[in-house]
């Protein structure tokens, strides 16, 4: 009846995690769509109505901004991640699991996942709607892998980020709340103009937050132009805030369960 | 009671929150196959109990033991042999009721998923909504959708933390005949419950939990003998009447309210009491401005249990 290994009951267990996380993101499909939707209307506004007046070297505004545009989106999706997570936290259903003999971490690493495949559709989904209103990448195939790998880095640090977001927060707004930071922080970095028309403070934040150096890797590697070592910083960064966010995230969970 | 058939065995259980004692050491023992009821009000310490022994929380203090397994020390084994159906419906609103069976069989790792999904479908009368999300079914569907996931890979120790709290009348009788089905298949029911009627009702063992201790424990007919059965309130126009009264009743276990001039007499609800009660406000001449004879609540019983045990009867 039962299949014994202890590492295969982990992965079915995961797996099934997965699925239940993937199941509640298409019955609330409309809050993925939302989730593009307003990165993606942004982006209409900033290169329609602000393009003509930016100046940002002499590369068209749409190539400019698309990488900023898709770090935002993650941030969207990060608010829907923090969202369920902080509901699972608060309903029954949290006891139930952790009376059953299965592995405490899948719970989490379920999120974890239908977080990344939230992610990496809406980012799909952007970058078509970005060629569409004239994004052109002149990247060969191993500069977009590679952004995309920059990308998927990013996306799985954010994910990590907002499933703590989730666990610390009393509530579902306000767990979405904190994911703000995650939208707002492109804006104040080169994703959407050139930091040297930043006031001196905001500028010296600008050039050394994390998202500065992985949206100029990533618009480097999709317009075939220099990154100038900025990728091993991005990957730096990402790992970096993955790792921590991670390390937090099981011992919040396992403290938020013990009680 | 043997070793071998106590299913689960409670010595010198303790839990604090914070500077709050909730559990001031409680112990009992329950057979296998049987359904016990741990019966007490709001904040007694139920919660705490069933949290303890479904591997939740840890106790400060004592043992427990499913199966002969400790719930601390043995936490992985005791969940293989318990299921927990909490006093809030465990179950995925946005899920299907199917999806949400065939995810706890994948989860107790079941081979034959489907086939349990269906059947526990069947057993429960949620066939025909099995399609349909959990967030439109009825209070009462939920629990027993919520009661059939408990149910998934047979657990031998099955608890229920109120589980007809909040269902309407029939909702609650389906209840009582669901967890006696269970405890006739073979399965221990140990469950709460704030109802004395409920608890009489399904119960072959019942402990009384109050302020963090058991104060009364024993099959529901032995019970009966030490709870009461009925009580007749008597109501008085003047104080001093009611004092008077309150005087006369000798023998009774009774208790008076100055505000409202009542006095309750605790009998066995026997019409050879309530006579001789009657015939005693008669003699005496004293005049009643009404009388009730009432249920005993649940707060009754523990004023007549703890009342014994401090020897401040007739007070």
């Amino acid at each position: 009846m039962k299949t014994t290994t202890r590492m295969g009951n982990m992965i079915q267990d995961v797996l099934t995690m997965f699925k239940r996380c993937m199941l509640m993101t298409v019955r609330n499909i409309d809050a993925l769509f939302t989730g593009i939707a307003q990165p993606a209307l942004l982006m209409f506004l900033f290169v329609y109505v602000f393009g003509g007046a930016m100046n940002v070297g002499n590369i068209d505004y749409v190539n400019y901004i698309v990488p900023g545009v898709i770090l935002q989106c993650i941030g969207q999706c990060a608010g829907i991640t923090a969202i369920s997570v902080n509901n699972d936290l608060k309903k029954g259903i949290i006891d139930r699991f952790r009376s059953l003999p299965i592995a405490k971490s899948s719970v989490l690493i379920g999120h974890a996942l239908a977080a990344v495949v939230r992610n990496v559709i809406t980012t799909v989904l952007i970058i078509i709607v970005a060629l569409l209103i004239g994004f052109r990448p002149t990247a060969n195939l191993i500069q977009w892998l590679a952004a995309m790998g920059i990308l998927f880095l990013y996306i799985l640090a954010i994910t990590w980020l907002s499933i703590i977001f989730g666990l610390i927060s009393s509530s579902a707004e306000s767990a979405q709340g904190l994911t703000i930071v995650c939208i707002l922080l492109p804006y104040i970095s080169s994703g959407f103009v050139t930091t040297e028309t930043m006031p001196a403070a905001l500028r010296i934040f600008a050039e050394n937050q994390p998202l500065t150096p992985i949206i100029e890797s990533v618009r480097a590697l999709l317009l075939n132009t220099s990154p100038d070592g900025k990728i091993l910083i991005s990957v730096i960064w990402c790992l970096g805030i993955l790792f921590i966010s991670y390390i937090i995230a099981v011992q919040l969970y396992k403290h938020k369960l013990s009680k | 009671m043997n070793q071998s058939e106590a299913i689960i065995s409670v010595t010198g259980l303790k839990k604090s929150y914070k500077d709050i004692e909730v559990l001031k050491g409680i112990d009992f023992t329950l057979k296998r196959g049987s359904i016990f009821t741990l019966l007490g009000s709001n904040g007694a310490g139920k919660t705490t109990t069933v949290k303890i022994l479904s591997t939740l929380v840890k106790p400060d203090g004592g043992k427990a033991e499913i199966c002969g397994n400790d719930v601390v020390r043995q936490v992985d084994k005791v969940r293989e042999y318990i299921s927990l159906t909490g006093q809030y419906a465990a179950v995925d609103e946005v899920l299907t009721g199917r999806e949400n069976l065939h995810m706890i069989c994948s989860l107790r790792h079941l081979s034959d998923g489907e086939q349990k999904t269906k059947e526990l479908l069947e057993a429960f009368d949620l066939t025909d909504a099995a399609h349909r999300r959990v967030s439109t079914y009825s209070g009462g569907m939920r629990r027993r959708l919520d009661l059939a996931m408990s149910l998934v890979g047979n657990p031998a120790v099955i608890f229920l933390d109120e589980p007809t709290t909040g269902l309407d009348p029939r909702g609650r009788l389906a209840m009582w005949e669901i967890v006696k089905s269970l405890a006739a298949a073979g399965t221990t029911v140990f469950l709460t419950t704030q109802y004395l009627e409920e608890a009489e009702q399904l119960a072959d063992h019942i402990a009384i939990l109050n302020d963090g201790k058991i104060i009364a424990e024993g099959t529901a007919d032995s019970l009966k003998k030490e709870i009461p059965n009925g009580i007749v309130e008597l109501a008085f126009y003047r104080k001093t009447d009611m004092e008077q009264a309150h005087s006369l009743m000798e023998g009774y276990q009774i208790s008076k309210n100055e505000a409202m001039l009542t006095v309750n007499i605790i009998t066995d609800g026997s019409v050879n009491q309530l006579s001789d009660i009657l015939n005693r406000l008669n003699q005496s001449g004293i005049q009643a401005s009404g009388f009730i004879q009432k249920l005993p609540t649940l707060e009754d019983v523990f004023l007549s249990l703890i009342g014994e045990k401090q020897g401040v009867n007739n007070q």
